[in-house]
């Protein structure tokens, strides 16, 4: 399902961080936010490719009091008269929980170690596993979209899902070009960090606003954080 | 023969009316899904071939119906004019019913239900507590109805509705209808039927689709099956006057293959129905077509939801997308599509001949009409219930299921599948409806209803819960891939007696993510099982971390058996059943039991008839 075939050039008006906003009514959330500067984190998002929704961490808050919800930014379409918060402590929280699941299950990626330091992610609460695939599905996307290959996809459900080639065979279809290693979030760098034989490297420093904890949204995006004046002993 | 008029379908009817005796014996043999594993079908033969023998073919029918409710009771049969109510049967009684009821107009005590309390013999159906506080409309015609005959549907006005529909309704006036009677879907998320159909009706695009959802995938759940086995043309026959309302041409039944019978019964009732002009071009000469194609689904769990079903119609993998454009816009194949699940469609009839202002009476403020439950569990009478909404908890499984059984102490009861929650003892009056029921943290789903007595865990069954989802899930969001995986993980550890004290706030903070950020509605409900027992049984879980012990006596980790030396009369029979060889004893000496050596399979527990064993 693409968004794309919505007719553009109409603009919608919505409400981003408090601010009223513009943005083309072709446009997903995320696209709208990015284009007003603001950091999303993305797993499974490219601009060349459909958006997929399955990550979850380009969560934003929609609506207000009891009917707020949480929804994709990538394949939320902007809407006039929206509501977006996009760092409201309940869409931290939320990052913060996914951010630890693939953490868990993925630590050695460079990828998610530097946005678990991004996002401040302090502990891993859970067991952590040595996997390589965060099933992102970057590279099923690219390989069927712009390779217009369709050698590789997904095989089994829920906990037993893996990225193959059709009945696990070497397939005619790949012509070994390597974009699915190319696009790859999780195995295209290894963490270096200081505690690599750890679950958290926490080799990075913090670069994100901490005004959450004070007024539940972020105010500002300035890096360093101005407005609340982040001290130097605040940042270990 | 084709049929073109609403005039001809009315004369046939006639026909087909004039053509019943209403004084002949008719015996209806139950033939939905419990009957048949308690092997209903050799009865019905012996009944065919007893009738044969005593040349009584001319003066006996015989007809093998759906699911009649009462699965604790089959075979049942059910013997008209008189209404008689037999249970129980086997082949062997088939001969007394014949010689007895049907000769000789006496009625067979011994296979008539008794009353628990007043221990007098019950005649007809509808004077025996199962079904005396239920109100069937959806159910009530599978006991009349052979699936596999379109004139016993039509003899009991079926497709009046539609010809009422196609007679002189206007679609929106249709919509206007269900509108009124306050229809919501059956399926589980409870949206306004009406609603949904208008939206479909006023999105963009010529080509429309009407699809029902058959998909019924919860473990303990039959309700869409009996719906569809026993009763076909009644939800042919709602989607039709769905398709006319929302202006499709073409629908999609999606069915479980693992519902054989149910396939079976509504390709048959398909192909009737288009033989019969009743689909298909020019349905009675109104000018309005439409057909239905079936499709099966390779029973994965997740494509019960709305999107991940449609992407299977389209024969992609089963998985949900964002459902932002909703498929009343953009459904299958891109194109406004309306679901609703089987019960939902077998409503649709009834609304439309007696009225919306009929259907909304019934039930409560917010919750209209009646609702199938499958009752099942720790339950004396086990079976398919059908009652109105605004019953409570308590007349449910007390009144009509008949309380516990053994005389143990009711527990819990989960309702709305794997994703439902469990409702404690606390919560028991509480009025069924969908509100009533997200308030407390479970949901009316699409109406599964376990019963749990003392002696399950509530820490296992959320384990249970959890690892069904687990695998059902189709994978594709993390919050429920690796929510499910991580919550099936701390579940099992606190099982098996490595619960830290620090897993129950973790497991309530993934579960709130979960709940807050999953793709579909099978991530965002399947932290419920955890939560409402988390919610209402905390104490077990501390019990299980802190203390090691496992008060239901389930998990194995948790729980040692040993030999009371004081009840033990030597009688080896532990000894003999123990796999593992961990009771030793002489002969009429207390036999001892190895620790070490024990398994914990409960054998010797479940064999003791002295009550020896004990379970810690």
């Amino acid at each position: 399902m693409s968004e794309k075939n919505i007719q553009r050039g109409e603009m919608v008006t919505f409400t981003l961080n408090g601010a009223q906003v513009k943005a083309d009514q072709g446009w997903s959330l995320l696209e709208a936010i990015r284009f007003y500067g603001l950091n999303i984190p993305t797993l499974c998002y490219d601009e060349g490719l459909t958006p997929y929704g399955g990550c979850r961490l380009c969560v934003v808050e929609v609506g207000s009091g009891k009917r707020a919800k949480l929804v994709a930014s990538c394949v939320h379409p902007v809407k006039e008269g929206l509501d977006v918060r996009t760092h409201s402590n309940r869409v931290l929280k939320t990052r913060k929980m996914i951010l630890e699941l693939l953490i868990a299950r993925c630590p050695s990626s460079k990828k998610l170690q530097d946005m678990a330091a991004l996002l401040e992610l302090r502990e891993v609460r859970f067991r952590p596993l040595n996997d390589d695939c965060i099933l992102c599905g970057l590279c099923v996307r690219m390989c069927e979209e712009q390779m217009g290959a369709k050698a590789i996809g997904f095989a089994g459900r829920g906990g037993d899902r893996y990225i193959t080639t059709p009945f696990d065979m070497t397939s005619e279809e790949c012509r070994k070009c390597g974009a699915c290693m190319y696009i790859c979030p999780a195995c295209e760098l290894r963490c270096q960090g200081p505690n690599a034989e750890t679950t958290l490297c926490s080799g990075c420093i913090n670069t994100e606003p901490v005004c959450t904890s004070k007024f539940d949204d972020a105010m500002c995006f300035m890096v360093p954080c101005l407005s609340c004046v982040k001290k130097p002993e605040d940042v270990k | 023969m084709k049929i073109s008029s609403i005039k001809e379908l009315n004369d046939l009817r006639r026909k087909i009316q004039a053509k019943k005796d209403p004084d002949k014996s008719c015996i209806t043999v139950c033939g939905g899904p419990g009957c048949l594993a308690k092997q209903c079908l050799a009865v019905r033969d012996e009944f065919v071939s007893t009738i044969a023998a005593k040349g009584l073919k001319d003066k006996v029918d015989i007809r093998t119906t759906g699911c009649h409710g009462y699965c604790d009771r089959g075979p049942i049969a059910l013997i008209f004019p008189q209404g008689l109510f037999y249970q129980r049967l086997t082949t062997k009684d088939v001969d007394e019913i014949i010689e007895e009821t049907i000769l000789n107009g006496r009625t067979v005590d011994r296979l008539m239900y008794t009353d628990t309390e007043t221990g007098k013999t019950i005649e007809n159906e509808e004077e025996i507590p199962f079904y005396k506080k239920q109100m069937q409309l959806v159910l009530k015609n599978n006991r009349r109805i052979d699936p596999h005959s379109l004139e016993d549907y039509i003899a009991l006005g079926g497709y009046s509705a539609l010809a009422k529909v196609l007679g002189g309704m206007k679609p929106q006036d249709v919509i206007n209808e269900i509108k009124k009677s306050g229809l919501r879907g059956r399926g589980g998320g409870g949206f306004p039927t009406g609603v949904k159909w208008e939206s479909t009706r006023s999105a963009p695009g010529e080509e429309k689709y009407v699809i029902c959802n058959a998909d019924e995938g919860d473990p303990g759940a039959f309700m869409d099956r009996s719906i569809l086995e026993g009763n076909p043309h009644s939800v042919l026959e709602g989607m039709i006057i769905g398709a006319y309302a929302i202006g499709s041409n073409e629908g999609y039944v999606y069915v479980r293959n693992e519902y054989p019978l149910a396939v079976k019964n509504i390709t048959i009732a398909i192909q009737q129905a288009r033989e019969l002009g009743i689909l298909g071009d020019n349905i009675l000469g109104s000018g309005f077509g439409f057909d239905v194609r079936i499709n099966r689904g390779g029973g994965a769990f997740v494509c019960g939801e709305s999107t991940a079903l449609m992407a299977s119609l389209e024969g992609k993998p089963g998985e949900p997308r964002a459902k932002y454009i909703h498929t009343s816009e953009k459904g299958l194949w891109d194109k406004p599509s309306n679901l609703n699940n089987v019960e939902t469609w077998a409503n649709v009839p009834l609304i439309i001949n007696n009225g919306s202002s009929w259907f909304s009476n019934i039930g409560t403020e917010s919750s209209k009409g009646t609702k199938v439950f499958s009752l099942v569990g720790k339950i004396n009478n086990t079976g398919l219930v059908e009652v109105p909404m605004g019953i409570t908890l308590r007349e449910i499984i007390f009144d009509i299921g008949g309380g516990i059984p053994g005389g143990r102490k009711f527990k819990a009861v989960q309702t709305g599948g794997p994703s439902g929650g469990c409702i404690p003892e606390s919560l028991i009056d509480l009025p069924v409806d969908y509100e009533k029921l997200t308030e407390v943290g479970s949901m009316m789903g699409s109406g599964g209803m376990i019963v749990m007595d003392e002696g399950t865990c509530m820490v296992d069954i959320a384990r249970y819960y959890i690892n069904f989802l687990q695998e059902e899930s189709c994978g594709k969001c993390v919050p429920c891939r690796e929510g499910l995986f991580r919550l099936g993980e701390l579940l099992t550890g606190i099982t098996q007696g490595r619960g830290r004290m620090e897993d129950i706030p973790l497991i309530e903070d993934l579960s709130g993510m979960m709940k807050d950020a999953s793709l579909c509605g099978l991530g965002t409900t399947a932290p419920n099982p955890v939560m409402s027992t988390l919610n209402y049984f905390r104490d077990e879980y501390i019990a299980h971390i802190k203390d090691g012990k496992c008060q239901a006596g389930v998990c194995r980790e948790l729980i040692t058996f040993s030999i009371d030396s004081d009840n033990c009369t030597g009688c080896g029979v532990c000894l003999k059943n123990c796999p593992s060889g961990a009771i030793t004893g002489e002969k009429k000496q207390v036999h001892v039991l190895d620790v070490n050596k024990c398994t914990k399979c409960g054998i010797c527990y479940d064999s003791c008839r002295f009550d020896a064993v004990k379970k810690e």
